[in-house]
């Protein structure tokens, strides 16, 4: 702070601490404090609020944990973002190791800018692609029966295509961690490994990915956090049987009515976020200001 | 070898016997890593063939030769402790751990590191790291250890320590090294013989004094320790002895490879060989500039006639009696202590 002081002089100086410090208190520290309020809130009719009923308590928490359904959809969530980011390091890492590593700069460039543009269309929509490709009469399955590799069309949507949609949504978040460790890693390590007779996979076990740890790490997490907070995928490409729990949330809020138990349930979602981030940065020995980078 | 449209290499051919110590010596783009990489397999040559021990290398990876390589930046694994560093060829081999340990225990004594395992290399030295790079190529047991040049990051002091030692380590081994370098001290110091290279050529192979003393190309000569070039034209052939007709009057010295009269071609004296007191058969005078004193001996440079440069070199128990400086001096040299090599 010192040293902004004195970088920019006294009245610049406050300026930008003003600005930083109501961007926090209004966009991260409101919105969450007001969460927090209504999620230990009951939800009452507009008359009785701030009257003998109004006080603070766990219950809308606890209606999760005794609801069977929400919770195994809870669950659900839980491991299926932790399989959606598994699958998107599988899809990454060779092509952040090739592009990485062997690559010329010409390939890499173009390879980028494929994966890039893409994302300058909205989420939303490039969900709605994929639920395009994976209709029951759509190019996928015409495609595969064409080839005669299945003898009738497969219903993709459901688990399937939320894995595919989300994996699709969020590569770009995993392969640009991985891609800059990878990059960093010196030449002549892959070689020298080779060298002492060590086969392609364990030059990646024992060198590659020790290496790019905090970027496969980054990757993770961050790909963990956006799939257990997607909506779009699984309500696009979801089915019935394959509810997310930010479906219910929604519900809660805009069908149900009762902001109360919705806010307590994304309190609930929140903090499971929160503390597989501090798990796993911690399982891969990475400082969260090594993320940050 | 080719790159494109590029000959990194062309027509080399050479044979490293078993146990030697072998340099290929050569200023920096000459090809000389393009040949060690082709040797450890990391390149496959777009002609010709790499042969250890009789065993063609055709189509076998890096990992499938009898040769480790130690790399200029030495490539050590920074996340592993220097133990598995060493041990890390024995584990791609599938080698239990306590036989890796005790094979990593008995090289890290090899090379005066006992103790050092479980540190790691970021904690050592640069001498130190050196060494376990060395120890690392040397628990595959290698036929054939190619060093790139592993000494050019090091400090002068450090570096001709580390020669002797690599020098010792390859005797008591017995593993033969083949080693890149473009440092022409380093090459005849440490080998038993030297090949040297110039623009993916091979100028000559032969153990150091042989370089020295016969230069088989002019580039060679002048490669290979400080030198006197003095051009004229071949006029006499005779008893292993040419005379060369130069701006100074005719000079003899050795005759060279590839030299006939009538031809032009250049002179090579050492600077040791020229003597300030006008001794030896030939004779050439030349006006002091300046002599630079360097401890042990002293460099004497002068210019000849039509200012061609000409370096001299005494002892410094010869220094009372040097020239003084502007003075015009007489400076004699025996025709067995020269060369006279065709231009080209």
């Amino acid at each position: 702070m010192a040293d902004l002081y004195k970088r920019f002089g006294g009245g610049l100086g406050t300026l930008f601490l003003v600005i930083v410090a109501s961007w926090i208190a209004g966009m991260v520290l409101a919105p969450n404090v007001m969460m927090i309020d209504y999620a230990l809130r009951p939800n009452l009719p507009p008359s009785q609020i701030g009257g003998p009923d109004d006080i603070y308590s766990l219950d809308n928490i606890l209606y999760l944990a005794n609801e069977s359904v929400h919770r195994a959809i809870f669950y659900k969530t839980v491991w299926a973002s932790a399989l959606v980011a598994f699958a998107t390091f599988l899809v990454c890492y060779p092509l952040a190791f090739w592009l990485a590593q062997n690559a010329t700069p010409n390939q890499t460039a173009l390879v980028l800018l494929a994966l890039t543009i893409p994302f300058w269309i909205n989420e939303v929509l490039r969900t709605l692609a994929w639920y395009i490709l994976l209709a029951f009469r759509g190019p996928l399955n015409a495609f595969l029966l064409g080839l005669g590799i299945i003898d009738e069309p497969v219903r993709w949507y459901g688990d399937g295509g939320v894995l595919v949609g989300m994996t699709y949504a969020y590569i770009l978040f995993m392969l640009f961690p991985i891609y800059n460790s990878i990059e960093s890693l010196d030449k002549s390590q892959i070689e020298a490994a080779r060298d002492l007779g060590a086969s392609t996979w364990r030059i990646h076990w024992r060198v590659v990915i020790p290496h790019a740890k905090a970027g496969i790490a980054t990757g993770c997490v961050f790909t963990f956090m956006l799939a257990a907070g997607s909506y779009v995928a699984p309500a696009l490409l979801g089915s019935p049987g394959s509810r997310w729990f930010t479906e219910i949330i929604y519900n809660w809020f805009f069908e149900g009515g009762d902001w109360n138990r919705g806010a307590a349930y994304a309190l609930v979602l929140l903090v499971l976020c929160l503390a597989v981030v501090l798990i796993t940065l911690r399982i891969a020995r990475v400082s969260l200001a090594e993320v940050a980078k | 070898m080719t790159f494109g449209a590029t000959r990194a290499v062309s027509d080399v051919s050479f044979t490293v016997e078993a146990g030697e110590f072998f340099s290929i010596l050569g200023p920096s783009g000459c090809g000389k890593t393009t040949i060690l990489r082709m040797i450890a397999g990391f390149l496959e040559p777009t002609e010709g063939k790499v042969l250890i021990g009789e065993r063609d290398m055709a189509g076998l990876g890096p990992n499938q030769r009898p040769t480790a390589m130690i790399f200029q930046s030495l490539a050590l694994f920074p996340l592993m402790p220097v133990w598995e560093n060493i041990a890390f060829g024995l584990e791609a081999r599938g080698a239990p751990k306590a036989e890796r340990r005790a094979k990593a225990d008995e090289l890290l004594k090899l090379i005066a590191l006992e103790g050092y395992g479980e540190r790691m290399p970021g904690e050592l030295s640069g001498g130190q790291r050196q060494r376990v790079a060395i120890a690392r190529a040397l628990a595959v047991e290698p036929q054939v250890l190619l060093l790139d040049e592993p000494l050019s990051a090091l400090d002068l002091k450090l570096r001709q320590h580390m020669r002797a030692e690599l020098r010792s380590l390859q005797k008591r081994t017995g593993v033969t090294f083949i080693y890149i370098t473009h440092d022409q001290s380093e090459a005849l110091a440490m080998s038993d013989r030297v090949a040297v290279m110039s623009d993916g050529v091979l100028q000559q192979v032969g153990a150091p004094r042989d370089l020295y003393d016969n230069p088989a190309t002019s580039f060679v000569a002048t490669f290979v320790g400080e030198t006197n070039a003095i051009p004229g034209k071949v006029s006499a052939v005779e008893n292993g002895v040419a005379t060369l007709e130069t701006a100074h009057g005719p000079l003899r010295g050795r005759v060279g490879d590839g030299l006939s009269t009538g031809k032009t071609g250049k002179l090579y004296v050492r600077p040791e060989a020229l003597r300030p007191d006008g001794n030896g058969e030939n004779a050439l005078t030349a006006t002091i500039e300046r002599i630079d004193f360097e401890g042990a001996f002293a460099l004497v440079h002068g210019a000849l006639a039509g200012d061609t440069p000409l370096v001299a070199s005494i002892s410094n128990t010869e220094l009372g009696s040097a020239p003084a400086i502007g003075s015009s001096a007489s400076f004699g040299f025996k025709s067995a202590n020269a060369v006279v090599l065709p231009d080209g």
